[in-house]
């Protein structure tokens, strides 16, 4: 029972691949086609990968400057100090002080004293800190924490390099998501239209087929088969388009990288990656054949 | 086994092409259905086959109302039907063998084991040596012959015949009753739709005059 119908879907498969073959140029075609649909957001989303290795090279740890409160005494400054020891987030920090501050001005400013003319001291005791984390949403969370004790009166932090640098990739995460809902789209009408043209030329076949008893899934087997297939073969069009693309831009891009005294090894796409896009063009082929097959074949009543 | 009541059939342009028609068909009968061109003989058929519906009226076929059919259940009903279609609905893309293979495959056969099944179908219709042959290149009585070589193959257990023999010389035209006979007598149930007067005048069973969309015995 279970071997019939194994064979009955082998011998369906293996029908399919000739019905594939015996018109190789409209076949070659379409499978290129999904092959360049799927290699665009595969493509840019190999390029975010591979920079956002880069990100977590460059920018190690940003600082945080905290200004205090011209009025701060010493009390407040200790209670700061140590609520800074005691945040794990926080690996090192250094208080410079409102006097040591107007002497770095003074020493900095060289021979125009432009300090002079002041009566009072007007820098604030500061803190510089170090994290042990880069990434945009702690610092913006520590920000916050420091922001509501008493007696600061700013915090500045310079991690724009890394806020943009992330703001870029999470731009470039939408863009990915966008054109592969976008291509998807397209491979499914491409794969609509195409079943659609064959259920015509297969009409009188189905017609007979119906009238001697043949099941809805029955026929419709072949056009799922088909469609999975040239989603496969598609797929595997994909992946050779960017090993390509790969293997072409890579003297470029190292030397790019070299510029930015970076150290670039382009990641490919993981086994996983790779198999899931495998798995996912068959599903987007069958799910358009599936979609053309619902819509035609009830069409086609017994006559 | 196939069981009218009150059937009429309409078709959307005009009259009535049967009306109000009873007939009750015994497992094993062998019936034959006669009347001028267009009287209604192949609408009768295809009523029994569940290829067409009726307009009012209720059609049982072993047991099974055709009206309250799920739509699943309708291609395992045709398949214990076998189908000699007036005009042959041969498949023109692919052999004769496959033609003839078709049935099987929809009845989930691998089609390795099946081949020994083909040949002797096609044999009783002496096409053995024609299984390669495209239909294309048959003659209208080898389409016709090839048909009912379609219709035996899956051992059908209602056997429907509409003018088996139109196209078919008297020496075929026998073989191919004599066929059906020896069908007959394994207890397949038979229904020929035929105006060859040379058929009916032999036979000792049952026939049925269609005429105005009315059945006469
Ligand atoms: N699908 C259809 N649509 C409209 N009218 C139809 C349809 N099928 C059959 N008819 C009409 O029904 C009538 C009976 O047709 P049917 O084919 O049953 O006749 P028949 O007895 O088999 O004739 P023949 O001996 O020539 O085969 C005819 O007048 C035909 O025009
Ligand atoms: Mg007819």
């Amino acid at each position: 029972m279970i071997s019939a119908w194994l064979a009955q879907h082998w011998h369906v498969f293996v029908f399919t691949l000739k019905r594939l073959v015996s018109t190789p140029l409209t076949s070659l075609l379409s499978i290129i086609v999904i092959g360049i649909a799927f290699s665009l957001p595969a493509g840019i989303y190999i390029l975010i990968d591979n920079l956002q290795s880069i990100s977590g090279q460059t920018v190690s740890s940003p600082q945080i400057s905290l200004f205090l409160k011209l009025d701060a005494n010493q009390n407040d400054i200790e209670q700061i100090r140590q609520r800074l020891e005691e945040n794990p987030q926080i690996r090192q920090f250094q208080f410079i002080s409102k006097n040591a501050a107007l002497h770095q001005l003074q020493k900095n400013s060289g021979s125009v004293d432009i300090t002079s003319g002041l009566t009072h001291n007007p820098l604030p005791d500061a803190f510089i800190i170090d994290t042990n984390n880069s990434a945009p949403e702690t610092l913006g969370q520590l920000q916050a924490t420091i922001e509501d004790w008493p007696e600061i009166e700013h915090i500045q932090y310079d991690a724009t390099w890394a806020e943009r640098l992330s703001a870029i990739l999470r731009l470039g995460h939408r863009l990915v998501l966008m054109l592969s809902v976008l291509l998807s789209t397209a491979i499914i009408a491409v794969m609509f239209n195409t079943i659609r043209l064959q259920i015509l030329t297969k009409r009188e076949e189905i017609e007979v087929s119906k009238l001697i008893g043949a099941t809805n899934s029955f026929i419709q087997r072949p056009f799922l088969y088909f469609g999975a297939l040239q989603g496969l073969f598609g797929g595997i069009t994909a992946l050779c388009i960017i090993a390509l693309a790969i293997h072409a831009t890579n003297n470029e891009l190292m030397e790019l990288a070299q510029l930015y005294t970076l150290n670039l090894h382009i990641r490919h796409l993981s086994i996983n990656d790779n198999l899931s896009l495998l798995l996912f063009a068959t599903w987007l082929g069958w799910l358009g054949a599936r979609i053309s097959v619902a819509n035609h074949l009830w069409k086609i009543e017994s006559k | 086994m196939i069981n009218f009541k009150n059937v009429s059939k309409r078709f959307p342009d005009g009259h009535n092409v049967l009306d109000s028609i009873d007939l009750t068909i015994e497992a094993g009968e062998m019936v034959f259905i006669t009347g001028h061109s267009g009287a209604g003989k192949s609408t009768l058929l295809r009523l029994i086959g569940a290829i067409e519906r009726p307009t009012s009226g209720n059609i049982s076929i072993c047991g099974q109302n055709i009206a309250q059919l799920k739509p699943s259940a309708l291609p395992l009903l045709r398949r214990k039907i076998g189908f000699i279609f007036q005009d042959h609905k041969l498949l023109f893309d692919r052999s004769a063998f496959d033609n003839v293979l078709l049935p099987l495959q929809i009845s989930g056969f691998d089609h390795k084991l099946v081949a020994g099944r083909i040949r002797a179908a096609l044999d009783k219709v002496g096409l053995l040596k024609k299984e390669k042959a495209f239909p294309i290149t048959l003659s209208g009585g080898e389409r016709q012959r090839l048909c009912i070589a379609r219709a035996i193959v899956h051992r059908p257990t209602i056997l429907i015949a509409d003018e088996p023999t139109g196209n078919l010389d008297t020496a075929y035209a026998k073989d191919i009753m004599d066929m059906f006979n020896s069908f007959h007598q394994v207890g397949v149930t038979i229904l020929i739709a035929t105006h060859d007067a040379s058929l009916l005048e032999k036979t000792k069973q049952r026939i049925l005059q269609l005429n105005q969309g009315q059945l006469a015995a």
